[in-house]
């Protein structure tokens, strides 16, 4: 009997308790320390689910991370909405920019797709910029007060007995880890679902996959839409921890998308846990070398390449290479009783 | 009403005429092979007929409603399934991932049905051992399988096969050409192209020969070889 699968259950309801129970205990700092490497971890999901398991290598993420923040700062600052309202905002109007993108991305192939999707979201940055509402080039700040009448954001102030920006803080920090588990689930019934499998199929071979009845547009589109839905969440919910947007800030390709393919190809791309893993490692190295500036980013690169040429599973992969332990298989088993009766013992 | 109707269908590829204006019936069932010289237009008539090409001019028919312009899976669905010669898995998926897709997308196969499906399937054509290695990792021979056995996974009523004997001991041709029987049997129209001409023969009820793109000739087997002409491009292929 395989006891991966309840014990890795086991440790992952734990660790999520912990998380969930943080904001109770843990300092503020910590709090918000956490909430950056759960937006990392959202996003790297995202990126995850886009090159890792629909082929489709996007250079164009921090598209949706901006324009998922200027639609939040759009809905309170212009619109009066509650910053919450702003995040779902946020989400759909990434979510409809998605469509157009698409429909010019998937023209193009590889290379020409990573270049097409990071021109698109350099020519949002530029349009947002033009938003003079919003600030134009040099952005603006949520209204003083924003946070202290957000909904929730009192009764949790009252609840843990603390300021009304660690409040928000905390309620954010839910949001986002909620986000990440929401995400998390998610990914795992899709991959594991008709079109998962279809999508995976469109990864490895879209020519052969056409010929066997798949329609690598439909899905793809589907995929592409939905991840920059969720990104678009991600982005207006980071923003409001954040209080200040510029159109450079929330458009960065390094912060937004260089980081989070780091993170996936380190953790492992084309793998569920792979994020994870890989934000952990980020995370640790961060702190690791917190002294030493740029010396850092120079660690992350070497680690990133010695990754891609020697395990590109990443750290994920090799684990469950190694010892033949996977607690969220992916693949679909054939049916033991009838492999038996074909003779099939392996 | 044919199956597969193919109507006066061209293809160039810039200056080289690949297909020159080939037509021909296949009726429900029936077995047709497909023979000629290296780069006669033969893998590009199967990718004129699955939709992976389009054709410069002409049609296609398929239960007589014009597919001509329809995409790969819209004639998967139709039911013509197909294997390419150079093997194509998606190799990060297991075998019977290979054919569980094929199954749920091009065969409509339910969920709950597909696993038994797929593996009968494996088990048919020799992979039932190693249903759950990384098609990546197959030889080529057992890729050659694993295209037979994903194109029969989308229960094609006509199966395209390209060259899929060629490489094989004598053993192992003859049980392949039991499985491509069997699967005629069960009333699945086949066209096969195949170098290996005495298992060709011996499934076929008519043979077409292709050169330089065009047909030279169809008919039965046997009145196809006698030909003067099939004989001169044939020599020294096979007696
Ligand atoms: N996509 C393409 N672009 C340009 N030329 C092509 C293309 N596909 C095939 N050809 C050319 O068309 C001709 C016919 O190719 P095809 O693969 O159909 O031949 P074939 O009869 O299947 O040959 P073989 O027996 O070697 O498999 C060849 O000269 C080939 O080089
Ligand atoms: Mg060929």
């Amino acid at each position: 009997m395989n006891l991966s699968r309840p014990l890795g259950l086991i440790a992952a309801l734990l660790a999520l308790t912990t998380l969930y129970a943080l904001p109770t205990f843990a300092p503020r700092a910590m709090v918000q320390d956490l909430f950056g490497i759960l937006t990392l971890l959202v996003l790297a999901m995202n990126w995850n689910m886009l090159a890792g398991f629909a082929g489709l290598v996007s250079v164009g993420q921090q598209a949706f991370v901006g324009i998922g923040a200027y639609a939040m700062f759009a809905a309170v600052i212009l619109m009066g909405l509650d910053p919450l309202v702003g995040v779902l905002i946020g989400g759909l109007a990434a979510a409809a920019f998605a469509v157009p993108m698409a429909f010019f991305a998937f023209r193009l192939n590889g290379a020409y797709f990573a270049i097409g999707t990071w021109v698109v979201a350099d020519i949002a940055r530029l349009a947002i910029s033009q938003w003079k509402a919003l600030g134009g080039g040099t952005g603006t700040s949520l209204p003083k007060g924003t946070a202290k009448d957000m909904a929730f954001v009192g009764p949790i102030k009252e609840a843990l007995g603390v300021s009304t920006a660690a409040a928000a803080d905390a309620l954010t920090f839910w949001l986002m880890l909620t986000l990440a588990v929401a995400m998390l689930a998610t990914s795992y019934v899709f991959l594991r679902s008709r079109m998962g499998l279809g999508l995976q199929a469109i990864r490895d071979n879209e020519n052969a996959a056409r010929s066997v009845g798949v329609d690598p547009l439909r899905i793809k589109a589907a995929v592409f839409v939905l991840a920059g839905f969720v990104t678009g969440l991600c982005g207006a919910l980071a923003f409001i921890q954040i209080t200040r947007v510029t159109p450079d800030a929330a458009f960065s390709v390094i912060d937004w998308t260089a980081f989070v393919i780091f993170i996936t190809v380190i953790g492992g791309i084309g793998t569920l846990p792979g994020p994870i893993v890989g934000v952990i490692v980020f995370y640790a190295l961060q702190r690791l070398l917190a002294d030493y500036g740029t010396v850092y980013l120079i660690v992350l690169g070497c680690l990133g390449i010695a990754v891609m040429l020697f395990a590109r599973r990443g750290l994920w992969g090799l684990f469950t290479d190694r010892s033949g332990i996977d607690p969220f298989p992916l693949t679909h088993r054939p049916p033991t009783s009838l492999a038996l009766r074909h003779g099939d013992l392996k | 009403m044919p199956i597969l109707s193919l109507q006066d269908v061209s293809k160039s590829f810039g200056a080289l005429k690949v297909t020159d204006g080939v037509s021909f019936d296949l009726e429900a069932g029936q077995a047709l092979g497909i023979i000629g010289p290296n780069g006669a237009g033969k893998s590009t008539l199967f990718n004129l007929i699955t939709g992976n090409i389009a054709p410069s001019a002409g049609r296609v028919f398929l239960d007589g409603r014009d597919v001509t312009r329809a995409p790969p899976m819209e004639r998967v669905r139709a039911g013509v399934g197909r294997s390419f010669q150079i093997p194509q898995p998606f190799g990060n998926l297991s075998v019977y991932e290979n054919l569980l897709v094929a199954a749920r997308f091009g065969g409509a196969v339910s969920g709950a049905e597909a696993p038994g499906f797929c593996m009968d399937i494996l088990t048919r054509t020799g992979l039932a051992a190693v249903a759950e290695k990384p098609s990546g990792a197959l030889s080529l021979l057992q890729r050659k399988r694993l295209e037979l056995a994903r194109a029969m996974a989308t229960r094609p009523r006509v199966i395209l096969l390209d060259e899929i004997a060629g490489g094989l001991t004598d053993a192992e041709c003859s049980q392949l050409v039991i499985t491509i029987k069997a699967i005629h049997a069960e009333g699945t129209a086949i066209i096969w192209i195949e170098h290996v001409l005495h298992a060709l023969t011996s499934v076929v009820e008519r043979l077409m020969v292709l050169n330089f793109g065009r047909m030279l000739m169809i008919g039965a087997p046997d009145e196809v070889m006698a030909s003067a002409e099939v004989r001169e491009i044939y020599l020294g292929i096979e007696a």
